[in-house]
Parts: C-alpha cells; sequence; structure tokens
C-alpha cells in the first residue's frame, strides 16, 4: 500500500487513482492460501454423461461448486455439475498403458469375427443334412 | 481437463538422469503426434520452459484485464457494457485456466502469483500500455485477442496435453472477444468524423506495440529450434506476426484506417509483409520495467491480493457458517 516516502500513482482509471497506490514494492506477498484442487464434472442437460472439464482450487466442495459454476458454466447449457478433491482420483500410470493393449486373440470379443452365414450356406446347399452323413 | 494430474506443490520431481535412450523415446512419441501428460517423463529444460511459457501466459490474461476493465464503468451503452463485462470475466477465468495446467508441472498458483507481483515473472509486453480511449479499448478487444489467438492456436496443436486443453477452451471463449472489438472497431470507424479520427489515432498509438506482441525475430536461435522439436513453440515469431498481418491488415485497410508504417505492403514475389522492424529497444526497455503502466498493473494486483485476503480467509475458515452462496 502506498506509503509517505513513495509517489502515488495517477491512473487514467479514477478508481485506480483514488486508491493512492504506489509503485516499485517488490515484497514477497505472504498469506497467500493454497487451496486444494478439485476435479469438476460437466453436464449439459439431464440423462448425458458427466464429463471432466477441469480444476477450480477451493478451501470446500461448496466453494468449489461455486468457482465451477462461474468457471465452466458460464456459456454451455448446463443442468448439472460435481466437484471432488484432486486427491481422492485414483489413476493408472500412463508408463503401464500396455495393459489396456487389446491383443489378436482377444478376437472372440468382436462381433465381426462371428461368421455363421457360411456355415449356414454350406448346409443349405448339401440339403441340411447332418455334417457326419453328408 | 488436468484429471489425475494433481501435483503437490511440495512434491519434488524424480530426478532421474536425463539419458540419451529417454530423451529419444520422448523426442519419439512427440514426433508420433502424442501428447505428454503430468505423470510421464519429460527433459527438465522442456518442464522449465513450459512453466515459464505457461505461467506468463497465464500473467497475461490477468494483467490484460486491467487496461480494459478500465472501461467497464465508461463503456458507452449497456450491451457494450454487458460485453465487456463478460470479456473481462473470461480473461480471469482463462487465466485460471493456466495457472492450473501450469501448476501440472510443478509450481503452485500461490508461487506463481508472487512471482507476478514481486515482478521476478514477466507478462505480456502489450499491456503496459495504456487504453487512452474508449477506442483502444475498442482496439485491444479487436486486434490484441486476435494477435493472442493466433498465438494460442499454434499453441494448442503443441505436445503438452493440460497446456492444449486450456487452450482449447481459451479460443473457443475468445471468438467472441474479437468479433465484439471488431464491432467497436467498425462502428466507430463507419461514424462521425470524431469517432473515425478517435480510432485512427488508436489503431496509430498501438501499431507498434502491436508489431511487438509476436515478440524478436528468433528464426536463427538454436534455443528456439529446440523448443520447436518438442512442440513447445509451434511457430517462429515471425511466422505468426506475418500471418497476423496477412489476416488483419487487410481488414484495417478494409475500413479505410492507416497505419504508421509507409514500408508497409505484401510482397508479391516472397508472399510476405514488408514493414519496418519496430523499435526493439523500446521493448526491451518496457518490458524490463519502464513502460507507461508497469507501476500501476503490479500496483493494482497487489491491491487486489491484499484487499481480497480477508476473502480467502474467510471461506477458509471451516467453523463458518455463512460463507457458502450459490449465486
Amino acid at each position: 500500500m502506498a506509503t509517505e516516502d513513495q509517489t502515488t500513482i495517477e491512473s487514467l482509471d479514477p478508481r485506480i487513482s483514488r486508491a493512492h497506490l504506489s509503485g516499485g514494492n517488490h515484497e514477497d506477498m505472504t498469506g497467500l492460501l493454497h487451496f486444494q484442487t478439485y476435479e469438476v464434472f460437466h453436464q449439459n442437460k439431464r440423462g448425458a454423461q458427466h464429463k471432466h472439464v477441469g480444476i477450480v482450487h477451493a478451501p470446500n466442495s461448496d466453494m468449489a461448486l461455486l468457482y465451477a459454476k462461474e468457471q465452466f458454466a458460464r456459456r454451455e447449457q448446463t443442468a448439472n455439475i460435481w466437484v471432488a478433491p484432486s486427491s481422492c482420483i485414483a489413476a493408472t500410470e500412463y508408463a503401464d498403458d500396455d495393459i489396456f493393449t487389446t491383443t489378436p486373440e482377444k478376437l472372440y470379443r468382436n462381433p465381426a469375427t462371428y461368421k455363421v452365414m457360411d456355415r449356414i450356406q454350406a448346409f443349405k446347399e448339401r440339403g441340411m443334412t447332418p455334417s457326419d452323413e453328408a | 481437463m488436468y484429471g489425475n494430474a494433481y501435483i503437490d506443490p511440495n512434491e519434488k520431481f524424480s530426478s532421474e538422469e536425463e539419458t540419451p535412450e529417454l530423451v529419444a523415446a520422448f523426442q519419439a512419441r512427440i514426433d508420433a503426434g502424442e501428447k505428454i501428460e503430468p505423470q510421464d517423463w519429460m527433459p527438465a529444460m522442456y518442464r522449465k520452459q513450459l512453466i515459464r511459457m505457461i505461467e506468463q501466459h497465464a500473467h497475461s490474461e490477468i494483467i490484460g484485464s486491467l487496461p480494459e476493465g478500465t472501461w467497464i464503468t465508461r463503456a458507452p451503452g449497456f450491451r457494450r457494457k454487458l460485453a465487456l463485462m463478460a470479456k473481462v470475466q473470461d480473461e480471469v477465468g482463462h487465466a485460471q485456466l493456466l495457472y492450473s495446467a501450469a501448476e501440472t508441472l510443478g509450481k503452485s498458483r500461490e508461487d506463481m502469483m508472487n512471482d507476478l507481483i514481486t515482478g521476478k515473472s514477466k507478462y505480456s509486453n502489450i499491456f503496459n500500455y495504456p487504453a487512452l480511449t474508449w477506442a483502444d479499448s475498442a482496439v485491444i478487444a479487436w486486434l490484441v485477442d486476435a494477435g493472442a489467438i493466433v498465438n494460442q492456436l499454434a499453441n494448442s496443436k503443441g505436445s503438452y496435453g493440460p497446456y492444449c486443453r486450456a487452450l482449447e477452451r481459451i479460443c473457443y471463449e475468445e471468438s467472441f472477444h474479437l468479433k465484439y472489438g471488431h464491432d467497436n472497431v467498425v462502428h466507430l470507424a463507419t461514424g462521425t468524423k470524431k469517432q473515425r479520427e478517435m480510432v485512427q489515432a488508436a489503431m496509430t498509438r498501438w501499431w507498434t506495440p502491436l508489431m511487438h506482441f509476436f515478440g524478436p525475430s528468433d528464426k536463427a536461435s538454436v534455443h528456439s529450434d529446440t523448443l520447436m522439436r518438442w512442440k513447445v513453440k509451434m511457430a517462429s515469431n515471425d511466422a505468426m506476426r506475418q500471418q497476423f498481418m496477412d489476416m488483419y491488415i487487410p481488414k484495417i485497410w478494409d475500413l479505410g484506417l492507416t497505419l504508421p508504417d509507409p514500408l508497409l505492403k505484401k510482397n508479391i514475389e516472397t508472399g510476405l509483409w514488408d514493414y519496418t522492424e519496430p523499435d526493439w529497444e523500446e521493448f526491451k526497455r518496457v518490458i524490463n520495467g519502464d513502460g507507461p503502466c508497469n507501476a500501476e498493473r503490479l500496483a493494482v494486483r497487489r491491491m487486489a491480493e491484499e484487499n481480497g485476503k480477508w476473502v480467502a480467509r474467510a471461506i477458509n475458515n471451516e467453523e463458518a457458517e455463512h460463507v457458502r452462496p450459490f449465486a
């Protein structure tokens, strides 16, 4: 704040001039509170999935909701917001992402690999007789 | 946006040696177009440069809202007042998004704020100039935001996931700023003689800072090569300046406004704009503190932090019952 021996800043903004601020103060700020972070999940309409959109800093979940509204619901249509402390999120390691590799031997999970029409066709062509009697 | 990217500011980053193998694997991932996420190994220089860059970007958003914020109370007409308030709120919101992105690299938001206020960190030089008239605020909203969008669109294709995601949201929101600014400039430029004079004067005042905006030529820098290879920097300063000139000089001239550079013209042979180099000594002088508004910007920021402390303390008080508005 302004001290006697420093010149007061004259601004184009009358509100700033009225505050009688002085420049040249390079002291560290003390007492800046380090709030924890919350992950924010945004739902644009009822029935839609909540989607992760970012984080806010807040001392508690109520304030996190308030900040999330200001930060992530300024434009988009919003039905609902969730917040959760970032420290509560457990995650896999990117370094271990090979655990998600879908290997070729998992083809049995793929509907396109079930080809019955060839077999039905052959069955019909041989007069629908059992395979060991043809 | 930065899910599972929470970084404890006290956490020490792995002091894993930078072996050529690790650096090569890192480079290969970037070359393959993959994004780097906070948990990934990264070279110390990559981390350092990104913190510096994202932090400066965040500071620019928060300081950039000051010259425009000055005009909220005097904006002509209710609609413009509402739009300007929304724009200023967006800019502060963008600062929050960017501080969060920078935090994933291991520097706390509070440390960044402190480094801004004490002058250790820089912000975009252009905000050290005053918005003398309403027309200046119009030129800022149109052309400074235009320059920022050129820069941000390029960087949103960069390699660091959290920064890219923040930039995508920012670019989406800033498209209205650009339209709003253009609307204001067009209104003045197609208006009365006095309005035209006002916007011409503002355009003349802002041309040099706009040319400074993308920084001095950096095409010959080795440092720059590394940053480009890591996709921290996506285009040279000159390339971005040229892109800006290509997009906006025709639109400025289209309004019958002039720019204070007699050499300014598109060179048919090179496809690039010829221009007079702006005074880079002035740029250095202003960025190092000796600009028309440096002291005011930091003093106002300091006042906001000082005066806002009781709010932070109040909402942080676990015993308090009536601190939870949901407006």
